[in-house]
């Protein structure tokens, strides 16, 4: 038997299997050598070329299971085949934006209307600045649940969790200036979007491979909105600077409109295209990694030393946790981004030791201002700001150390990547309860000031 | 070969695939045509596979980084994916073991009596 007869078969065969969704390149090149072994083996039975082809691809399995098997183990590049995991969606992809946009035009509406009724800006109501979150962030969860097709319990658990922090949040009788009200103006939008989470999960909040599909979406999301942000940014400047010789305040009337509709129904629109327009973002991630990676890197270790050497700031300024925190929250979201777009397969690189050293610095720098910090809110006591702050950086800190200390076990090639997801994942509700009890327990905590 | 095969049922399948590979690897490293080879000897045909679902068990095994992988191309062959255990591989294969002859030893408990078929496996 000669197998050069059925090498075209066998092309048109692999052609089939590479165009296939979450098989790549190099795992094609390993079920072609198996179909080869395959074909000379029944050669050797007595069978022609293309009988033996015909057995050896049916044996195979039938390319569509065999692609949504490997997507399965493989969630990176299922995440870049949502229509796989959604086949109605994919069997309706024009409807979607439709959908969206009746969203995205709800939320607009829906700021809109308590802005009217807030009278802002004229008057600054803190219960507006305090529910911004509200007006938006449970439509988003009202998207997804409808998308990814919430059976009843969902929908009811997804609205009463919202229902519950909405009565918390608007039942504390906060002060007048209170520190603790725009501490929980700025803590809300992130309990909320936790609280996105559960739909845009389908529910499934235990699985770890859908809770790291929720970071990517998180990473994706915010690239996305900086994006339209900027646009938007260019479009009403250039607005305002026409209007402007046509009458006064009409520029002012403008943004008081357009910006916050337009903040709002971009949440939505940036969450449709996550999850439609996923092949054009999924390069976006990868590429911000590898430059900006390295360029923290040189930066946290030049301020490492430059500390070592001068001494901790003898005056810290009141401010200067909450930069670190800042700092932090940075080098997480670089880790979490690297994560997101690495393949857990590879073995560990130059990126991932340039990783480490980000995250170690930023760590020894954390630690070096933590030590005097402490010292100090222990001789002035604490404020609101003070806790949640000192709160913030401890969580990310404990998240950090065991990231750097996976990190270490991996490029020693004592542990394969995949634990360093699951840190990750797991730790993820940390970052939630932390951002509840900000919200929740701080204000009574300290007496509504 | 060709006698009356029985079915064995697709969840036990999938469910004793996980150690028969990660066993098969602790005899030798190996790769993936000859690894379903070993399959149908061990079983004597009667477990049935569909060839292509072990490469994605076989990734799986990788990233819980129970398997190191390596393209190789000996003397006068073709370019191969060699797949070898490692230690957290053996850990986890004991493990599995140790799940399956319990799992082996309470069946057999149960239908003693009832022809006794599963004892000789209770303690394999």
């Amino acid at each position: 038997m000669t197998v050069d007869s059925i090498e075209p078969q066998i092309a048109e065969w692999r052609a089939y299997v590479t165009k296939a969704p979450a098989v790549n390149g190099r795992d094609v090149d390993e079920l072609e050598d198996h179909l080869r072994d395959q074909i000379t083996e029944l050669g050797a039975g007595g069978l022609t070329a293309e009988e033996s082809f015909l057995v050896a691809v049916k044996r195979m399995g039938d390319v569509d299971t065999l692609s949504l098997e490997f997507a399965r183990e493989h969630s990176g590049r299922l995440w870049k085949q949502l229509g796989l995991r959604d086949e109605e969606e994919l069997a309706r992809p024009s409807t979607g934006w439709l959908e969206a946009l009746i969203f995205a035009v709800a939320a607009a509406v829906a700021i809109q209307v308590t802005r009217l009724i807030a009278q802002f800006p004229e008057e600054e109501a803190g219960w507006l600045l305090r529910n911004a979150g509200f007006f938006v962030l449970p439509i988003a969860a009202a998207y997804f649940a409808r998308r990814r097709q919430l059976g009843t319990r969902g929908w009811v658990f997804a609205a009463a969790s919202f229902v519950l922090v909405g009565i918390v949040v608007n039942l504390y009788p906060y002060g007048a200036t209170s520190a603790t009200e725009i501490l929980v103006a700025v803590h809300l939008p992130v309990v909320l979007w936790f609280l996105i989470a559960f739909p845009y999960m389908g529910g499934t909040i235990r699985s770890h491979e859908r809770r790291m599909d929720f970071v990517r979406f998180t990473g994706e999301w915010f690239i996305y909105y900086v994006l339209i942000a900027l646009g938007g940014g260019v479009l009403m400047a250039l607005t305002g600077s026409i209007l402007e010789p046509v009458g006064t305040g009409l520029a002012e009337r403008i943004v008081n409109w357009v910006l916050p509709s337009g903040a709002a129904g971009a949440v939505i629109v940036a969450a449709w295209l996550v999850e439609s327009k996923q092949r054009v973002v999924e390069n976006m991630a990868p590429v911000l990694t590898m430059i900006f990676t390295p360029l923290f890197a040189v930066m946290l270790t030049a301020a490492v030393f430059t500390y070592a050497v001068s001494g901790v700031a003898r005056d810290f300024d009141r401010e200067l946790l909450g930069v670190f925190d800042a700092l932090m929250v940075v080098v997480l979201g670089l880790v979490l981004y690297a994560m997101s777009a690495r393949d857990p397969s590879a073995p560990a690189g130059l990126a991932d030791r340039i990783q480490l050293v980000a995250v170690s610095s930023a760590l020894v720098l954390d630690l070096m201002v933590l030590g005097s910090m402490v010292a100090r809110i222990g001789e002035l006591g604490f404020t609101p700001n003070r806790a949640a702050a000192l709160g913030l950086n401890l969580v990310l800190l404990v998240n950090l150390a065991g990231t750097a200390w996976l990190l270490v076990r991996f490029l020693r090639g004592r542990i394969a990547f995949h634990p360093l997801e699951r840190w990750q994942t797991t730790y993820l509700p940390v970052f939630a309860v932390w951002a509840l009890t900000v919200v929740v327990v701080l204000p009574p905590l300290f007496g509504f000031i | 070969m060709y006698g009356v095969k029985m079915h064995i049922d697709k969840d036990l399948v999938a469910a004793s695939a996980t150690p028969l590979v990660l066993a098969i690897l602790a005899e030798e490293e190996s790769y993936g045509y000859a690894i379903l080879k070993r399959v149908r000897e061990l079983s004597g045909g009667e477990l049935q596979w569909t060839d292509g679902m072990l490469y994605p068990l076989l990734h799986r095994l990788r990233r819980l980084g129970y398997v190191t992988t390596e393209w190789r191309t000996p003397a006068g062959e073709r370019r191969r994916k060699y797949y070898a255990i490692t230690d957290d591989g053996r850990a986890a294969l004991a493990e599995q073991q140790l799940q399956w002859v319990t799992v082996a030893r309470a069946l057999g408990d149960a239908w003693r009596g009832s022809g006794g078929l599963l004892t000789a496996l209770g303690e394999a």
